[in-house]
């Protein structure tokens, strides 16, 4: 059905329009004020046009925090969105074992984020961890993620696995609980295989979600703070320092504002356009679906 | 025996998920001698001073205090202008909506870092730093596009033969809204609800940066805990055991529904 033509309906968005003008634009617009200027003190500004652009675009620990940040949002993807898929397709679909499932799986997902770093502080730390001691004292390997950078990196990676994986079991959950049983029965009327049934009907009926999955999945990990920062802040040396960390330490840190500005401008632009495809894909599965 | 094998996997999962929960519930009743001196899976010493030691002292549970403050204010503000702009995306089309509606996911998109020297600067100027009410709008940030977004999901749901039917009755325009549609979109509002609460219970960065004394949230006087005679683990344990039960509660009544808040309302 077609929707409606009113350009009066502006005025129910405009409470929106004013609330996010305020924590967005005005900040926004800030930002872009400081990324031009040289500020010595408060108050006092030099314009030094694109200056600071170019500084932090040839910056080399920039590139390394980006290439990292790449580099683990692809892994935490890679191991997340089979796990998701292989967890939610052993699921019962009925039963009071749903809800208790569906309340475990999303627990880690309200806690803080903070606490979850605390929480893998205290289960992998080599002298008072489950893990830590585990791993050191029985199965004898040496394991330290507060000094060695593989294993620092590989905490964090594993805290990220726990963390989100249950947001992607849900998802694959929601789309498999749309299959309506026919499918199957159908499924078992022509022979097919397990294998058969997952990939003709379950992947392609997961389809919409798990592009929602994978894209939030990206999104959030491109901007992960938090958990690095109180498992291991940022180190040992920069071997767990994102790009949220990095322009942290560089706006709170060292206060390097006409930098840091530039930086977060070029960090939005980044993220812009990976929404822009977001929005594209997700407009068009609304579309898919109204077929 | 493929249900057998299925178990197995998720009996696995489940662990991995629960035993990071359970070390940590469990070194909330071990006093912090106990966790320095050995390794035990169950307290040798069960004590519950861990907790009497936060509910008795001002500084500790005043975080618990602040955070659902802020949080409870945030979840209001952002429910209460998502639902008419929810509505008008759902249902019209006017000048600038697919812009305006892509814009606002560009900033649940955000990293939270770029706005934190602006904010922080921002709130000071407006005389807002470190009260709730400046955290809650900081939280509006990614919390109003994400409320908009899942609710016109829930919306778009709703036939629009029931808005022209109540049209033709005689309802006007807000009697029709709060009488007719808000009862109508129950579940989603529930579930925006708990995606606001959730986001703004876990986010810290900005809630830190953006207080001080008065409204400073649970997760930011944890890291009180390391003091001159070194870590309280004990302690840290069972604050952080305390932030994770008004979670586990909310879950409970959205878990039919949180799937379909996750996909923004469009599974």
């Amino acid at each position: 059905m077609e929707k409606w033509d009113n350009n009066k309906a502006w005025f129910l968005v405009l409470p929106v329009f004013f609330v996010v003008a305020f924590s967005a634009i005005i900040p926004l617009m800030t930002v872009v004020n400081y990324s031009v200027q040289d500020i010595l003190a408060p108050g006092q500004g030099i314009f030094v046009g694109p200056e600071w652009y170019r500084e932090v675009l040839h910056d080399p620990r920039l590139h390394e925090a980006f290439l990292r940040q790449l580099i683990f949002s692809f892994t935490v993807l890679a191991i997340e969105v089979p796990l998701g898929i292989g967890v939610a397709l052993t699921l019962p679909s009925k039963g009071w074992g749903v809800s208790a499932c569906l309340v475990i799986l999303a627990l880690p997902l309200l806690i803080p984020w903070n606490v979850v770093g605390t929480i893998w502080v205290v289960f992998s730390r080599p002298d008072i961890g489950l893990s830590g001691v585990t791993l050191n004292s029985i199965l004898n390997i040496a394991y330290n993620y507060t000094a060695d950078p593989v294993d620092s990196w590989l905490t964090v990676v594993v805290m990220d696995i726990w963390h989100w994986t249950p947001l992607v079991i849900l998802l694959c959950y929601a789309g498999l609980q749309a299959i309506p049983e026919a499918y199957y029965q159908a499924a078992k009327i022509d022979g097919a295989s397990r294998l058969a049934v997952f990939r003709y009907i379950q992947l392609p009926k997961m389809r919409g979600v798990l592009m929602i999955a994978i894209l939030l999945r990206f999104m959030d990990s491109f901007m992960i703070y938090t958990e690095p920062f109180v498992l291991t802040g940022g180190g040992p040396g920069n071997s767990t320092t994102f790009l949220s960390q990095f322009l942290t330490k560089m706006a709170i840190g060292q206060f390097d504002l006409g930098p840091a500005a530039a930086f977060s401008l070029i960090y939005f632009l980044v993220i812009l356009l990976f929404s822009y495809i977001f929005y594209t894909v997700i407009t068009n599965l609304g579309k898919g679906v109204a077929k | 025996m493929r249900l057998n094998t299925r178990q197995i996997v998720l009996l696995v999962y489940l662990a991995f998920l629960l035993l990071p929960i359970y070390w940590l519930v469990n070194m909330s009743f071990k006093t912090t001698e106990e966790i320095l001196g050995g390794f035990s899976l169950v307290p040798d010493h069960f004590t519950i001073a861990n907790y009497t030691m936060i509910f008795t002292d001002k500084s500790w549970y005043m975080g618990y205090i602040n955070s659902i403050k802020y949080v409870v204010l945030n979840t209001v503000i952002s429910l209460s202008v998502a639902l008419p702009a929810a509505y008008a995306f759902s249902r019209f089309r006017f000048l600038g909506d697919k812009h305006m509606f892509f814009w606002l996911l560009t900033n649940r998109m955000s990293p939270p870092a770029v706005f934190l020297l602006p904010f922080f600067n921002f709130y000071q100027t407006v005389g807002l730093f470190d009260t709730h009410i400046a955290v809650a709008l900081a939280h509006c940030l990614f919390n109003v596009p994400l409320a908009v977004w899942i609710l016109e999901g829930f919306m778009s749901g709703i036939p629009r033969e029931i808005d022209e039917t109540a049209f033709i009755d005689g309802y006007s325009f807000p009697r029709f809204f709060f009488t007719i549609f808000i009862p109508l979109v129950k579940a989603g509002i529930g579930v925006t609800a708990f995606f606001c609460f959730m986001f703004s219970w876990v986010e810290l960065l900005l809630a830190r940066t953006l207080t001080t004394v008065n409204a400073k949230p649970i997760a930011a006087t944890m890291t009180r805990t390391i003091s001159a005679a070194g870590m309280d683990w004990g302690g840290l344990a069972a604050a952080g055991v305390l932030t994770m039960i008004p979670g586990a509660i909310v879950i409970w009544f959205v878990r039919n529904y949180m799937a379909k808040g996750f996909a923004l309302g469009r599974v």
